[in-house]
């Protein structure tokens, strides 16, 4: 088994005649992902490729049973075409979209409480399980089935990450980039505890970033709830204080989201955690 | 996206927040005529800068007559003030609100922000106006208020009624701090904000609520929608060279280190500053060129990074996933050749295509040291300048 997503996943991609749509499309097609629609307004019954376009994401659902959805649209329409998809019955939606207003999540979060989807980001990679379904825009080639469980803020970070543990002849039950947003849909916690349930996964890498306390709140989840092994980093812990890096919620507030608080509180929590990204693999391999 | 208090002000008076009477002024004439309008004294001189923590580096003063007004405006116009949250080199004043001075009797804390965990908008208030948040958060937390605001509903009576009994607000005053803090809140969701903060809110002697100070941010996210915010940005308070980066859609911060670095991808680039620092030398920057930058963002970033003219050596950092490294390492080497550096650089890539990326780097005839990965990339740039 593996989290969320398996071969058997019938996804549809909403924004799929766009240039990044259309082109991750094809990636994740190629990589095995079963991508049976399309959803585009206005492009209703054209195709991209073999694969079907609909205009709501209420029709393709309807006629081809996709249970998840990829979304590729403008940051102005994000929370628009989440909410599309949540009412559209879609199970599983993963939202790669950059730059969606906060306030905008904060409605679709509300609204999606009173669903049972499961929303991934936004401002995220993506989910892969290894070998069967690629739902975002990490390269694949990278990946190799194997037990070991990866969540992460961050996209190429999470690539250098899964890259080491590859080499190493570490496989990967099922990689999730929860996104680097303040607001998003799917946590921490909620990867942890699927991965805690998973029988493939025999052991947990976690990777975060500086701002908010959600890797605090994990590290306790981890210790109270946890069997499984992990190994923690922290990327930021010389960003300056007061400044958005890169990520719209990797920023230090006054004393709250420091490196040095989550650092500790994965030590405090019995997280094996790496303090230097090159070594990253190698300390998977020590202590799994 | 940062205003200045004086331009928070006027969009408070515009949603009937109530504020000092005041103006904006650029000289110390301007001052003087602003003085003058008011008609009476004191009045409050203020220097307009985006950093908080004005008063303790000498950029609020009280003045009792027209010629403390110009001693004092002359003082603080063209001064670099220094605070606690400008670093080091301060900010230079070239803006002065002067207000009407006011008969404090209470001084309170207001401001409402997006709390993150629970996905709503928070009120947070506080009997410690004028204080440190922070200070009064770490010490002594029971005297914060905190209201959580369903987005879907808005704010309710009830919601108001637990701030302002919280806050002790007279019975006389309460209508009136009710109607100021429904107001505060339709500004915070009609404009996108990301913070609004009233430190201190105060309670006059005649028991008035008035907005003594505002400071206001707005989401960059959401300003697609606001296009009349956009005028108030003033570039000014920015770093040049990082105005100059976010014009070619790159995330760029600069930094005190002497190690110039480019990277793809957030969290990766905030991973290579660090290992820079393990490695004993310190980040110039933070550069982010994007998860799958073009050779044409690469020229850019490197352009900027030269320009600063702390820069010793320049680490580059690539994962190519969608984005290959052959096509990658052609941008840096037209880059290199452009920009003409003369400094030492060191590239470390790895993913798709690399082998062909590293023989286009050796070929190139530029003086780039290749790293082996990401342990050797920060022993070799620490090397380079130390």
């Amino acid at each position: 088994m593996s989290i969320y997503i398996n071969k058997d996943t019938k996804v549809l991609v909403q924004g799929i005649t766009g240039n990044e749509g259309s082109f991750h499309a094809r990636q994740c097609i190629e990589y095995g992902t079963n991508v049976v629609a399309g959803v585009t307004p206005g492009k209703g019954g054209q195709k991209m490729d073999d694969v079907p376009v609909f205009n709501t994401v209420k029709q393709a659902v309807e006629q081809t049973g996709a249970t998840a959805s990829l979304i590729f649209v403008p940051p102005p329409f994000g929370a628009d075409a989440i909410m599309e998809a949540a009412d559209g019955g879609v199970e599983l939606i993963v939202t790669i979209t950059e730059g969606v207003p906060i306030l905008d999540m904060v409605k679709v979060k509300n609204f999606l409480s009173t669903k049972t989807c499961r929303l991934i980001g936004p401002n995220c990679p993506g989910i892969i399980t290894p070998d069967e379904c690629k739902i975002g825009i990490m390269p694949g080639w990278i990946h190799k089935k194997g037990n070991i469980g990866v969540v992460s803020r961050s996209g190429t970070l999470t690539y250098e990450v899964v890259d080491q543990l590859t080499k190493l002849e570490m496989g990967q039950s099922t990689c999730i980039g929860i996104g680097g947003d303040p607001v998003n849909g799917t946590n921490f916690i909620d990867v942890l505890e699927a991965f805690q349930n998973d029988d493939e996964t025999k052991s947990i890498v976690m990777v975060g970033e500086i701002g908010g306390s959600a890797e605090e709140e994990a590290a306790v989840y981890i210790k109270e709830n946890l069997t499984k092994p992990v190994v923690g980093f922290i990327a930021g812990l010389t960003a300056p204080p007061g400044r958005r890096m890169g990520h719209a919620g990797a920023i230090i507030s006054g004393s709250s989201g420091t490196g040095a608080a989550k650092i500790k509180a994965f030590k405090d929590n019995g997280i094996h955690v790496c303090e230097n990204l090159g070594q990253i693999g190698q300390i998977c391999k020590d202590v799994f | 996206m940062k205003i200045h208090e004086y331009q928070a002000k006027q969009l408070f008076r515009q949603y009937n927040i109530p504020v000092p009477e005041g103006n904006v002024a650029f000289s110390v004439g301007g001052a003087k005529e602003a003085t003058q309008n008011i008609g009476s004294f004191p009045v409050v001189v203020k220097a307009q800068i985006h950093a908080g923590g004005r008063g303790k580096g000498g950029g609020v003063k009280l003045a009792s007559s027209m010629d403390e007004v110009q001693t004092v405006a002359n003082e603080i116009l063209g001064m670099t003030l220094v605070t606690h949250q400008t670093g080091p080199e301060g900010k230079l004043v070239k803006k002065l609100l002067i207000e009407a001075g006011q008969e404090i009797q209470k001084e309170l804390y207001l401001s409402l922000l997006v709390d993150r965990a629970t996905a709503s908008v928070v009120i947070m208030a506080s009997q410690d106006g004028g204080m440190d948040i922070e200070t009064v958060a770490e010490e002594t937390p029971e005297r914060i208020i905190k209201v959580h605001v369903d987005p879907l509903l808005g704010i309710q009576g009830y919601h108001i009624r637990q701030v302002a009994f919280g806050l002790k607000i007279p019975p006389v005053a309460m209508k009136q701090f009710g109607a100021l803090l429904s107001n505060l809140f339709k500004l915070f969701v009609e404009n996108d904000c990301s913070l609004v903060e009233i430190n201190p809110l105060i309670l006059t002697s005649t028991n008035k609520v008035l907005a003594l100070d505002a400071k206001l941010d707005f989401d960059s996210n959401a300003l697609h929608r606001h296009k009349e915010l956009m005028g108030l940005r003033d570039l000014d308070e920015e770093d040049p060279l990082e105005v100059e980066a976010s014009g070619y859609n790159l995330n760029y911060i600069n930094l005190d280190g002497n190690v110039g670095n480019i990277v793809n991808g957030a969290g990766l680039a905030m991973a290579t500053m660090d290992i820079i620092k393990n490695a004993g030398a310190t980040p110039a920057n933070f550069m982010d060129v994007g998860g799958g930058a073009s050779s044409e963002q690469v020229e850019n970033a490197f352009r900027i990074i030269l320009a600063d003219e702390k820069v010793k050596a320049v680490l580059i950092n690539i994962f190519g996933g969608i984005l290959r490294c052959d096509i990658f390492a052609q941008g840096v080497v037209d880059a290199a050749r452009k920009t003409n550096i003369t400094i030492p650089v060191v590239v470390r890539m790895e993913g798709t295509n690399v082998d062909e990326g590293k023989k286009i780097l050796a070929d190139s005839g530029l003086t780039l040291t290749s790293a082996l990965n990401l342990s050797d990339a920060a022993q070799k740039i620490a090397a380079a300048v130390n």
